[in-house]
């Protein structure tokens, strides 16, 4: 019987013949933490009693998610974290550089590789054919000491893409589509695999967008096969000489099949507090926003900023709404700036933040006010998610979060293209 | 033997509900962080609930976040076990791997308050208050194994590695 991807991979990685539902024990390529869950991975990797890191040169530790440190304890966090880095040899992204899932993909992520990281959104490098997947800080704490851990091979949801996105739609759209249609546990403890003609026309920023939302959906995994997008991503990436085409078998077992067109997609939006309250954007016209967050490991790379600063070049927020945008990454940021997006965000009245996390999950850089409304590009709109359980979180595309900012109220992007 | 009082919640309880990032700052402070656990949804649980109380929930319990601190405040809060209708895969293994228990059933059957008696082994529940009996949902075996050593530590420490049932 053939194999899914999810199978391929994972029995390359264990030397097992892996079928969904089996339990392997699986080399992992690539572990990492960041600043508010790898305190306690160090803490727990401690009570062990393991000492050395299997490898430290695929072992990384990112400060991303409360930076710059809004606290002294979060301060004193990342001080216990660069000094495990410097004592123990593990890589170490300081302050400024990015988000990890970002930073993950610009420089590490590699189609067939097993990757944990102590974040849930560490699928977003399934984008790139790699079988990555969040875990706490023990699993993590135990996989960085053995370069292994184990996995129960999930039975995957093929999910067939066809179609092509209509003006003002994106891959964004797309996936609140399909979490909207099959639930924020429709895939629970399953690989989302995504497959049909449309994929070839969906650039690695919307894959990474895509794939990062997969846990949103319960999923373990979100996985793209390895194609010509993903040689030309590594390629411009410095690593062409990594990319291996990767795909799943045609006579692959698949729980279910899932067909999406996506010609008839409109600009969609996730309203409070559940990633699955989909609506189109049209129909939410009049709810007005007081902030808007364009960023975030979903939706914070050069092609989200491209797409907002095009929107927004010549316009203006409206008065009423407070717009915030943060580069997922350095990388992305110096793009920005040279093609002048981050100019006509700044002059449309954009805030720029530093890379990072930002706003998105609450601790500081956009708390929300009691009642206040904001309009995300970001992947989870739970209650209290960005610091106030008073406030009301809604989910879109980088266009539908320009198009609002500027009419200050949830607004379709294509009235303004 | 686990018995004590449940507190029942509703579906879809996140991560955020139970640790919310406002409180970042005090990851690496446990015994202040646990006095604020799942405290939007259930005010005050910290002060109320009592040694070997359960926590219930319905369908997708723990969604969201990575975040470990999320179970372990649970458990340092006091509760026993997690009683829900269906749990989200990360919260269950990081439930797991820190010693608390997750429990699959039909939790339609309890009502806040009410007085339960679980036999983890035999994956059994009584409701000593309205007298329902009913079973649950028996995890991997490796997840059994972890939380019979007590969590992923004391796996690792005994074993000094994973092991597959052969």
């Amino acid at each position: 019987m053939g194999k899914t991807l999810a199978e391929k991979i994972l029995s390359q990685k264990s030397g097992a013949d892996a079928h969904a539902g089996d339990i392997v024990i699986a080399k992992v390529d690539l572990v990492f933490v960041q600043d508010t869950t790898g305190p306690l991975t160090l803490k727990q990797l401690e009570a062990t009693g393991l000492k050395a890191v299997a490898n430290p040169g695929r072992t990384i530790i990112f400060l991303d998610h409360a930076v710059p440190s809004p606290a002294r304890e979060l301060s004193n966090d990342h001080m216990l974290l660069r000094h495990f880095a410097s004592r123990t040899g593990v890589s170490l992204s300081e302050v400024g550089e990015g988000i990890c899932h970002q930073l993950v993909a610009e420089s590490y992520a590699n189609p067939g590789d097993v990757i944990v990281g102590a974040d849930s959104h560490t699928v977003t490098a399934g984008g790139l054919g790699a079988f990555a997947t969040g875990m706490g800080s023990t699993d993590i704490a135990v996989a960085l000491a053995l370069g292994r851990t184990w996995f129960r091979v999930p039975e995957s949801l093929k999910v067939v893409i066809g179609g092509r996105f209509a003006p003002g739609v994106y891959a964004k759209d797309l996936i609140l589509h399909l979490i909207g249609d099959i639930g924020a546990n429709g895939a629970s403890y399953k690989a989302l695999e995504f497959s049909g003609e449309a994929i070839a026309e969906i650039a690695m920023s919307g894959r990474l967008s895509v794939a990062n939302m997969a846990v949103e959906a319960g999923a373990k995994v979100g996985l793209f096969p390895a194609d010509d997008v993903t040689e030309g991503y590594l390629q411009a990436q410095g690593r062409g000489e990594r990319y291996q085409r990767l795909y799943p078998d045609p006579d692959a077992a698949y729980e279910r099949t899932i067909e999406v067109d996506i010609a008839g997609l409109e600009p969609m939006v996730a309203r409070p507090h559940s990633v699955d309250n989909v609506a189109r954007a049209k129909e939410l016209k009049g709810t007005r926003i007081q902030q808007v967050l364009i960023g975030t490991c979903t939706n914070g790379r050069l092609d989200d900023l491209a797409v907002a600063a095009n929107m927004l070049r010549g316009r203006r927020r409206h008065a009423d709404t407070r717009l915030i945008v943060a580069p997922a990454s350095r990388g992305v940021f110096m793009a920005a700036l040279e093609a002048g997006h981050i100019r006509a965000l700044v002059e449309a009245g954009a805030i720029i933040l530093p890379p990072g996390c930002a706003a998105c999950l609450g601790v500081h850089q956009g708390v929300l006010g009691d009642g206040e409304s904001c309009l995300s590009t970001a992947n989870r709109n739970f209650r209290g998610r960005m610091g106030n359980p008073e406030a009301f979180i809604y989910l879109a595309s980088p266009a539908t979060a320009a198009a609002t900012a500027i009419a200050g109220e949830i607004t379709d992007p294509r009235e303004l293209l | 033997m686990l018995r004590g009082n449940a507190f029942k919640l509703g579906d879809n309880i996140s991560t955020d509900d139970i640790v919310p990032g406002r409180l970042a700052h005090l990851r690496s402070n446990l015994p202040e962080l646990a006095k604020h656990v799942l405290e939007d949804v259930a005010p005050a649980l910290a002060s109320r609930i009592k040694a070997g109380d359960f926590i219930v929930g319905g369908e997708n319990f723990g969604l969201g976040s990575s975040r470990e601190h999320a179970p372990i405040v649970i458990k340092m809060a006091g509760a026993s076990a997690v009683l829900a209708k269906s749990v989200a895969r990360i919260f269950f293994r990081n439930a797991t791997n820190v010693g608390l228990p997750v429990i699959i059933c039909d939790t339609d059957n309890i009502d806040d308050g009410d007085e339960l008696e679980v036999d983890l082994a035999q994956g059994t529940i009584r409701n000593l208050t309205n007298g329902a009996g009913f079973a649950c949902a028996k995890p991997p075996q490796v997840m059994l194994t972890i939380l019979e050593e007590g969590g992923l530590i004391p796996y690792i420490k005994k074993y000094g590695g994973f092991q597959l049932p052969s």
